[in-house]
């Protein structure tokens, strides 16, 4: 059986080819089916005008069954949105990346939550425990076992 | 979101020196000695057997089908109460986390509304527009939220599970694998392959250790039932099996009476309804063994280590958080060298006793404290106490928060050192063995003969363990005559220890075998002694209110 991941990706891809992504997204790299980057602006009315983030995907062979591991990317180019379910190193903190993944949401579903994850932020701020995280954070966001707020994505 | 762990931080704690503990010899033990064997363990006897000694606590070990019994118990009376089947009432009490009466007052108030929360059935009003588009990923937020509070009635009594073959091509629409046919979905209609709900559930259970396994489409809440997950795993008995220890675990956490073992790959539980209120904690150390081994020893009142006594919980932990706030201080001493007083020439210490003889100068002495030998052998020395008053007058000079260093760092020498001091001695042991082994076959001795020196060894390891948590104790304890008569039996115990210990390095000849049985034996049946009142004096002390704290300690005032 060739690997589930590798036939999910590539039709996620093609669908992604076929209809386009939708208005914020965009396709940055695609290369292989190990790790995806996308670019994410929100549109409309927001605390992030004009501004460009990228996220990172990375599989592993038991994706969709597991989640991707994702996270903002944050380098000389990009950087980490401020919000409260963000932390200063790109790392998310959304339910749906973790104990809500469902196998059936694809990459351009995340991208979608968390593009209004974003426009429904009311205050730029960091989380609270923003210093203490990022000092011990391990490579993989997947590693954390948040613990969600209520109001979570 | 202001808390979260990292996954690899939270491993279970176990005590990982089982190989050291294992008494059970390769099996080179003819059967016919079993009973020599109890003969000769009867020369180390020193109480009779039966009653429960002070230290001991009540417990009873439970296998995993014991435990199964009890859920099951919770089961018929959930079920029986509010007339739903079996596997109904097991999600209800899982999802309540096995608190019967705060379900029992939740379903009265609201049967639907909870059915809904524990992932029986599905809020029906705006029901979810059912299934998925068969080619098309889920792209969008249609949000959970969407869906608003409900009124009818829980079906609780509706199909749990569908498994169809369907006529219609079918596209899974999650590896979208167009040859599958066989499709499964719980009472909510979201239909997956049979093989994608396998790897889900196989994911679930396996990787993150998860009983409570939902609905793979986005936002639905429905819970997979027990008859569904078995379904899904098909042949895979080993993972259906874990299911069910991670059920079993799941009712043992939330129950104060029970705890699981915490060595790897054990399925036994502890019930220990004596120790479970946390006050019952400031009066006893309740160590405990499962029924799989007798090496599954461990605290049921906290994780520090197996067997802490004779110092409580709350104690064991305040010095094991004092020695890692002081570590940095306090590696030197760990260190295996020292130098010898007279001389300045190096010393390593590589067995477990604390008699020292430098190899240069021929100057005897002790390796904790220092000072000479012949002074460990006469009545008024205690290596054990720190004498405020000598140590005080010694350092006047010097800054109060140094002699408090000094005072902590005596401590926790010995601490250390006994710790040390039991590894070595196990160290030591094994090359002894051989030495035994080989002398059994060159000799007319027998297997059981050559016996004594490991259950030596195993004494002076225990008893070791002992010495080094009273010193946790002793740090914490107000001064006073009960503080004194703690270190008087603190001294005879590591007294009686060293003489053991350093008997037990000695050369080991064919013909003096007789002559060291004897000695050992009888030092060990002291040693065996001395610790059993120390742990019992102790213990009583407890259960007195005889030790007071030279600080705050958890559970007293
Ligand atoms: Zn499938
Ligand atoms: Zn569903
Ligand atoms: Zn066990
Ligand atoms: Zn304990
Ligand atoms: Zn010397
Ligand atoms: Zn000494």
């Amino acid at each position: 059986m060739a690997s589930i991941s590798a036939r999910r990706l590539r039709k996620e891809l093609s669908e992604i080819h076929v209809e386009g992504c939708p208005v914020g997204i965009n396709l940055l790299s695609a290369d292989n089916f190990e790790q995806w980057l996308l670019s994410l602006e929100v549109m409309g009315e927001s605390q992030y005008p004009g501004e460009v983030f990228a996220l990172k995907f990375r599989f592993d062979p038991n994706y969709p069954i597991s989640s991707p591991a994702v996270q903002f990317v944050v380098d000389g180019k990009y950087t980490s949105p401020v919000h409260p379910h963000v932390y200063s190193n790109g790392h998310i903190c959304a339910s749906i990346l973790g104990n809500e993944w469902s196998p059936v949401l694809s990459v351009i579903g995340i991208c979608v939550t968390l593009q209004s994850m974003l426009a429904s932020c009311k205050k730029k701020e960091r989380p609270q425990d923003n210093d203490r995280y990022v000092l011990h954070a391990p490579d993989n966001p997947k590693k954390t076992r948040f613990h969600y707020d209520v109001d979570t994505v | 979101m202001s808390d979260f762990e990292y996954s690899d931080e939270e491993a279970d704690y176990f005590y990982d020196d089982e190989e050291e503990m294992d008494t059970q010899e390769d099996g080179s033990a003819p059967s016919d000695d079993d009973m020599d064997m109890e003969t000769f363990n009867d020369d180390f006897r020193v109480t009779g057997k039966g009653k429960r000694k002070s230290y001991e606590v009540e417990c009873e070990p439970l296998s995993k089908s014991d435990v199964e019994k009890l859920m099951q118990q919770d089961v018929d009376h959930i079920s029986g109460i509010f007339g739903v089947d079996d596997t109904t009432a097991s999600l209800l009490l899982r999802f309540m986390d096995w608190n019967k009466e705060k379900l029992i007052e939740k379903y009265m108030d609201n049967a639907s509304a909870i059915s809904i929360s524990a992932g029986i059935s599905q809020p029906s009003i705006p029901s979810l527009p059912p299934p998925i588009r068969a080619s098309s990923l889920s792209r969008g937020v249609e949000k959970p939220a969407t869906r608003r509070s409900v009124r009818s009635a829980p079906s609780v009594s509706a199909k749990l599970l569908t498994k169809t073959k369907s006529l219609e091509p079918f596209v899974c629409p999650i590896c979208f694998d167009d040859t599958q046919s066989d499709t499964m979905s719980l009472s909510c209609d979201h239909a997956f392959c049979t093989s994608c709900w396998n790897a889900y559930i196989t994911s679930k259970i396996r990787e993150e250790g998860e009983h409570w396994i939902r609905c793979m489409a986005e936002g639905c809440s429905l819970v997979a039932p027990d008859p569904f997950v078995k379904s899904a795993l098909g042949t895979d008995t080993a993972t259906w099996e874990r299911f069910q220890e991670l059920l079993v675990r799941h009712f043992v956490s939330h129950n104060r009476n029970l705890k699981y073992c915490p060595y790897p790959e054990c399925t036994y539980t502890v019930s220990c309804p004596s120790a479970a209120s946390k006050s019952s904690l400031a009066s006893m150390v309740p160590t405990v063994t499962c029924g799989a081994s007798p090496d599954h020893q461990f605290c049921f009142g906290c994780a520090i280590e197996s067997d802490h006594r004779p110092v409580i919980c709350a104690v064991a932990s305040m010095w094991l958080r004092k020695c890692r706030d002081d570590s940095e201080t306090a590696n030197w001493i760990k260190s295996n060298t020292k130098e010898c007083n007279k001389c300045q020439s190096t010393i390593e210490k590589n067995g477990g006793c604390n008699h020292m003889t430098c190899k240069k100068c021929k100057h005897e002495f002790c390796w904790v404290c220092m000072g000479p030998w012949s002074e460990h052998g006469t009545a008024w020395y205690s290596c054990n106490r720190y004498d405020e008053k000598a140590s005080q007058d010694a350092r006047d000079s010097q800054s109060k928060s140094r002699a408090s260093l000094e005072r902590y760092l005596h401590y926790y020498n010995r601490w250390a050192n006994h710790e040390q001091s039991a590894k070595l001695s196990m160290e030591l042991h094994a090359k002894t063995e051989k030495k035994m082994e080989e002398m059994q076959i060159t000799s007319a001795l027998t297997w059981i003969e050559v016996q004594f020196m490991k259950k030596a060894v195993d004494e002076v390891f225990k008893c070791r363990m002992t010495l080094k948590w009273t010193y946790a104790m002793a740090y914490y304890l107000e001064k006073g005559n009960e503080k004194e008569l703690f270190e008087d039996n603190q001294r005879d115990l590591e007294k009686a220890v060293e003489d053991l210990s350093e008997l037990l390095e000695q050369p080991i000849e064919a013909d003096n075998i007789p002559t060291l049985r004897q000695k050992v034996t009888d030092k060990t049946v002291y040693v065996q002694k001395r610790n059993e009142i120390m742990l019992e004096d102790t213990a009583n002390g407890f259960l007195e209110g005889r030790w007071t704290w030279n600080g705050t300690v958890e559970g007293f005032d």
